[in-house]
This record gives C-alpha cells, sequence and structure tokens, in this order.
C-alpha cells in the first residue's frame, strides 16, 4: 500500500468509519466547500477609508492622497526626494505610460531584480479592518516588486478598500475566478523581533511601504 | 528527555532568565492588548474552534478534497508516513530537479524531521533564512520557542556569533545586526535552486498552501528559487478561504500581540503561463509522524493545535526555565503533549508533570485546547503504565489504601498535623522536611496549626 492509502485508512480507521469515504461524506464536504460560510467578524466603522488609514499607519506604513493618477509621478518623485532615496525604479506595466521623465525619474516596466531599490506596485484590493495591501500574483502583476526592492510604492484605489480579507476572496472570485499562483496579504514594511523581541523594520524585504490613495 | 535534570541548570543560567523575562512583557501583554481590538472575541475563538474541528472530523477527505485542487494546479503532492519518509522525499526531490543550494523558512515539521541535517549528510547546501533560524543555525543549536526560535539568546551573544561566524567588525545595535544577517543572506536567495517552507494552513477548496512571516524570507524563499517545497503536518488543513480568515484574526494576536503578520502568503501552484515569477516546480509534502496516533483519541483535541505559542508565552514552567529544558521540538505546555504521544510517553516521562495545571495554557489557547485536562490524562496513562518513579507508583498507593479507611486515615491525619506543628519554627514555618526536600530547599512550607478540619468540625458541630 502506497504512504497515501496507509495514512488515509489509519484516519479512517481510528474514527472507526468504514475502510473508503461513503458519497455522503464527500458530498458534505463538497458542499460545504461550496457554499463556504462566513463565521462572526470583528466589527469594523463604515468608513474604510479611515480604518484603513488608521491601521496602515499604526503597521508603519506612510499614506498620501493625490486626486489622480497624473499626479502619482510627481508625488513620487516628492516621496523619494525628501527622503533622499534614488530616482530610479521599478513598476508595474500599467503605470508605463505615465510621464516619469518630466519629474526627474528614471522608471522602467518590468519585474524588479536584485539591484532595483525602489519598486512601484497597484494592489488588487486593500483591507481596511487591518490596513493590509492584497496582492495578487499574474502577468502584470510580478510578486518581486514588492519585495525585493527597499522602498515599495503602492498605488490604491480607494474604491478598491474592502471591509475584511472574507471581502477579498469574494473580490477574488468574482474578479478573477481561480486562485493565482501567489497572493500576497501585505501590513507594513518587513520586520523582525527575533533579537530581544526588539521589533526592526526593514528584515528581508522592503524598509519602507508608502501607500498612495486614489479617488 | 530528562526534563527535570536540565531545570536546575535552565533556572540558574541568568542570561537565559533575562532573555526569557522580556518575552512574558511583549507576547503576554501583547495578547492581551490586540484580542481587545476583536469586539467579539469570545464568538469568534469558538469558531476558530468549530472550523478546527469541522476539518478532523472529515479529515480524509479535506486532504483528498487538497489533494485534487492542489494537483490541478499543477502541484505534486507527496504523503510522507514517517520523518524519515519526508527527508529521503525532499532528497529525491533536489535530486530530480539537480538542486545543489537550499533555502529554507522556519518550519517547526522539518525540525522534528531533522531535515536540515540529512540534507547536508546527502551533500546539499542548506541556509535558514528566518533571522532566528539563521542565528541558530551558525550557533549549531535546536530553536528554544516554536514562534520566537532565538528568544533564549540576547544580544550580546548574537553580535559575538556574527562578529566569529561572520568574521566581521562586531556590531552591537539590533538593527544594524538585521542589517547584516539581511546582506549575508540576500546572495543565497538569488543563488539557491529551492526553497523549502512549512505552512501555517493548507486550504482544500483551493489546494494552496499559506505561511505566515514577518520578515519576508518566508516570500523569497517560495518565489525566487525555481523549486519549492512546502512540508506539512496533515492536521494542517483548512476547508475553506473563509475558515483560513477566521484563523488569521487569532494566530499573529496570539503569537506575537500583533493584529496580523506582516505577510501572509497563499501560494498555489507553481508559475503559470506568462508570469515573470515564482517556481517552476511546487511540491507539497502531507506529513503523518505520529499525527494520525491522536485521531479518535483522548488526545484528538491535541490537532486542534495552530502553533501560535501562546501556551508556552503563559505557562509558568516554560517562563522560568525556557524551550530547550523540553528536550525535543516542541516545548511548553503543546509540547508537553505532543513529545509524549509523538515519540513515545515512556521516553518523556517528565514532560506531562512539567506543568502546574494552572489552566493559564487553555485560557491562553486561540482554539480552546483543554491542555491542563490533556496533560492530566497523560499523567493516568503514566500510572497505569507503571512509568512513574517506584517511590511514586508506591506513594499513591499508599495513600490510595489509606484513604479507604475513614478511622485509619483520620487518626493518621491527626498525628500528622500534630507532628507538622511541632517541627515548626517561630514564625509556623516549616524549613526543612524529609522526603519533601523539593520543596522545602527554595522554600518554607507553612505549617498546620495543629488539628485536623475533621477534629475542628466535629467540635463546632457538638457546640450548636
Amino acid at each position: 500500500m502506497s504512504a497515501r492509502a496507509n495514512i488515509l485508512a489509519r484516519i479512517r480507521t481510528r474514527q472507526g468509519k468504514a475502510v473508503s469515504p461513503r458519497n455522503a461524506e464527500r458530498e458534505l464536504v463538497a458542499q460545504f466547500i461550496a457554499a463556504h460560510p462566513q463565521s462572526p467578524r470583528p466589527h469594523v466603522d463604515a468608513d474604510l477609508v479611515a480604518r484603513f488609514r488608521d491601521r496602515a499607519l499604526n503597521l508603519a506604513t506612510s499614506v498620501e492622497d493625490i486626486a489622480s493618477l497624473q499626479e502619482l509621478p510627481a508625488a513620487i518623485a516628492r516621496y523619494l526626494g525628501e527622503r533622499q532615496l534614488p530616482n530610479t525604479a521599478v513598476c508595474w506595466p500599467e503605470f508605463a505610460r505615465l510621464d516619469w521623465a518630466a519629474q526627474g525619474l528614471q522608471v522602467e516596466a518590468r519585474a524588479a531584480r536584485d539591484s532595483d531599490l525602489v519598486g512601484i506596485t497597484g494592489a488588487f484590493c486593500a483591507i481596511a479592518e487591518t490596513g493590509t495591501l492584497m496582492m495578487c500574483s499574474g502577468k502584470d502583476t510580478p510578486a518581486v516588486n514588492s519585495l525585493l526592492p527597499e522602498t515599495h510604492i503602492a498605488v490604491v484605489s480607494c474604491s478598491r478598500i474592502v471591509t475584511g480579507m472574507e471581502d477579498g476572496w469574494d473580490l477574488l472570485r468574482r474578479d478573477i475566478g481561480s486562485m493565482p499562483r501567489a497572493v500576497n496579504f501585505i501590513s507594513g514594511p518587513s520586520r523582525t523581533a527575533d533579537i530581544e523581541q526588539t521589533v526592526t523594520l526593514g528584515a528581508h524585504g522592503p524598509y519602507r511601504v508608502h501607500v498612495l490613495l486614489m479617488p | 528527555m530528562h526534563f527535570k535534570a536540565r531545570v536546575g541548570a535552565k533556572l540558574a543560567d541568568v542570561k537565559l532568565q533575562t532573555a526569557l523575562k522580556k518575552l512574558q512583557g511583549n507576547f503576554v501583554k501583547g495578547r492581551a492588548d490586540r484580542i481587545t481590538e476583536l469586539d467579539n472575541f469570545p464568538e469568534i475563538r469558538d469558531a476558530a474552534a468549530a472550523i478546527r474541528d469541522r476539518a478532523l472530523a472529515n479529515l480524509d477527505v479535506y486532504l483528498d478534497t487538497f489533494e485534487r485542487n492542489a494537483k490541478a494546479r499543477g502541484t505534486v503532492v507527496h504523503w510522507a508516513e514517517t520523518h524519515d519518509d519526508v527527508n529521503r522525499i525532499v532528497r529525491e526531490i533536489a535530486a530530480q530537479h539537480g538542486v545543489r543550494k537550499i533555502i529554507k523558512s522556519k518550519s517547526m515539521v522539518t525540525e522534528e524531521c531533522g531535515l536540515n541535517d540529512a540534507l547536508i549528510g546527502a551533500g546539499l547546501e542548506v541556509v535558514e533564512t528566518d533571522l532566528g533560524e539563521y542565528i541558530l543555525q551558525l550557533a549549531q543549536e535546536p530553536p528554544s520557542h516554536i514562534v520566537a526560535p532565538v528568544v533564549h539568546k540576547t544580544r550580546d551573544e548574537v553580535s559575538d556569533l556574527f562578529a566569529e561566524k561572520h568574521n566581521a567588525p562586531r556590531l552591537t545595535e539590533i538593527a544594524a545586526l538585521c542589517r547584516e544577517a539581511r546582506e549575508k543572506l540576500r546572495p543565497h536567495f538569488l543563488s539557491a535552486h529551492m526553497g523549502v517552507s512549512g505552512a501555517n494552513f493548507i486550504i482544500a477548496e483551493t489546494g494552496s498552501s499559506l505561511i505566515v512571516t514577518n520578515e519576508g524570507n518566508g516570500r523569497l524563499v517560495t518565489t525566487l528559487p525555481r523549486v519549492h517545497v512546502a512540508i506539512t503536518g496533515i492536521e494542517k488543513v483548512v476547508p475553506t478561504l473563509e475558515d483560513v480568515t477566521t484563523l488569521l484574526r487569532l494566530l499573529p494576536r496570539h503569537g506575537t500581540g500583533q493584529s496580523i503578520t506582516n505577510y501572509i502568503s497563499v501560494t498555489t501552484g507553481p508559475r503559470r503561463d506568462g508570469d515573470s515569477d515564482g517556481p517552476e516546480h511546487f511540491h507539497v509534502i502531507l506529513v503523518d509522524a505520529g499525527r494520525t496516533k491522536l485521531i479518535g483519541g483522548d488526545m484528538q483535541e491535541m490537532l486542534r493545535c495552530i502553533r501560535c505559542g501562546a501556551c508556552m508565552n503563559h505557562c509558568p514552567v516554560y517562563q522560568s526555565v525556557g524551550g530547550h529544558a523540553y528536550g525535543w521540538v516542541y516545548p511548553g505546555p503543546m509540547g508537553s503533549v505532543l513529545t509524549p504521544t509523538y515519540v513515545g510517553l515512556q521516553n518523556a516521562v517528565d514532560l506531562p508533570n512539567a506543568a502546574t495545571l494552572c489552566g493559564q495554557c487553555h485560557v491562553a489557547c486561540p482554539v480552546k485546547i483543554p491542555l491542563p485536562e490533556l496533560l492530566r490524562k497523560l499523567r493516568e496513562q503514566q500510572f497505569e503504565r507503571k512509568l512513574k518513579p517506584w517511590h511514586e507508583m508506591f506513594a499513591l498507593r499508599a495513600w490510595g489504601w489509606l484513604a479507604q479507611q475513614p478511622r485509619l486515615y483520620a487518626m493518621a491525619m491527626r498525628v500528622q498535623a500534630r507532628v507538622l506543628k511541632s517541627a515548626a519554627d517561630e514564625r509556623g514555618m516549616i524549613r526543612s522536611l524529609p522526603f519533601a526536600s523539593g520543596w522545602t530547599d527554595r522554600r518554607d512550607l507553612p505549617a498546620p496549626e495543629g488539628r485536623t478540619f475533621r477534629e475542628m468540625y466535629a467540635e463546632e458541630r457538638s457546640k450548636a
């Protein structure tokens, strides 16, 4: 017998069940998964943008408002300039056609490599309950842009801020249908507290996360 | 597994005691603060326990569903009956893909397996990338906590270790030490052929595996190398994305006192057509290695465990001696249940007794595992299987016999109360007592006032 068969048989024997599952058991599981009911959720105030902003700031994410996508290059140039960060960056293709050069920025639309210091991304949606970005990997949304660079800048539309993670999954089922290779929930800059439980920002991922909120 | 023998040294270890004090402040207070963010915390906790029980009640069907959905997305699913099987399967995957260098994110199940030694023995290079685990790999020590593996080490010890092993100037600021580790490890992330991770959960609905991390190393390990192997216990399956969401409201709050960890990464299969990142091959290894022994028995509730570490953070025994005293991979109350059930009660005789049964672990558990009750059941099994020391067995039997002879028992108690009173000093305390030096060496025992409760009760009744 295979390891698989042995393990499954041991489980069923110990539970006093017949050797292989009855159709009723399979049906029960299939129905539960198809229904995927929600469990009780905590209360979250109706002003999702305010809640997202508050929680994101608590997680050491910085948040700034812009009126439209056209303002993005100027806002990023200002952010990087104020912090004396490099003026070269990589971005997701959706931002390729913005006028970066006019703001003195060199931005390439491609997946990040180790030497890239600033990564610009969108987000699939954002979660108000915890101040979290939900990112789905894909051809035009490489996961490494929010991971390898020391600075991660994310553009989020306020209309894509949902209450909780459950609502993010619903949006994913509606917009994408099936699971992308990677769904990453990002809640602030990478951190570690392994040495003396002292929180230190910037472990293996970004040292800073900046969110630009658009209407 | 000689818990008792190790305890004295741990209590006398000044550095360890300093390190452990911080744990109580940060993790215990952190959990208390963070659960107040959930206005309906008790309902969420009830739901979390129910979610785990639902998965366990139909475990085989949920595992089968997970496997089917994972395979549909191109994941290769392996099943391992023993720790050795896990090590063999990982070696085979490495050989199949021509792997020479492996990076790892933190995984307790691979600690169970001794995977690193098995891979290094097979000529592979293995690099731990979680900061704590990296420190331990350099120091050649096992983790002492399931969430904060290096909690037993002070910053000074890390400074010394890095200076020696990196052959670099000795840095003392924690931020600088973190930067040093980042710069040492980044080249490994970029050059490794295979990433090995654990999984906090696997999701039947989607065939996904999920890890929670703060450092980002978990994301790098599961994104950059061309092969990703996720290794996890069979009990980690949950039915749906909604179910895992509920558990994720509790896991970081109870583990590190965070509302949410920095990263939650859900991976489903290898890279898709057109993707510019992600591994080309994705393997999942489902591990039994003792877990099925818990199903359908007295200890089944232990399989709900989501490995948050709250039970050890809140345990007065763990707080006093740290994780290494427990002798195997899992310390604290959850370890005192898991170790005897996985490796055999006869190999871990001390552990069910390494608890005061104060109940804090049960109160702090996000999935309501009745740990004190399970420890008590293990103590009963010890007695039934005659695994207690002979003098303890004899004493219990003698007491059991005496307690069934009411007159004799009353007389013995009267004698004892008077003898103990006469042994007291002027403060009414007993400083040393034969056969009870374990107690009296470190503290005084309050002496009885000379008469038994039954004597006084009878006297009051006769007055009335």
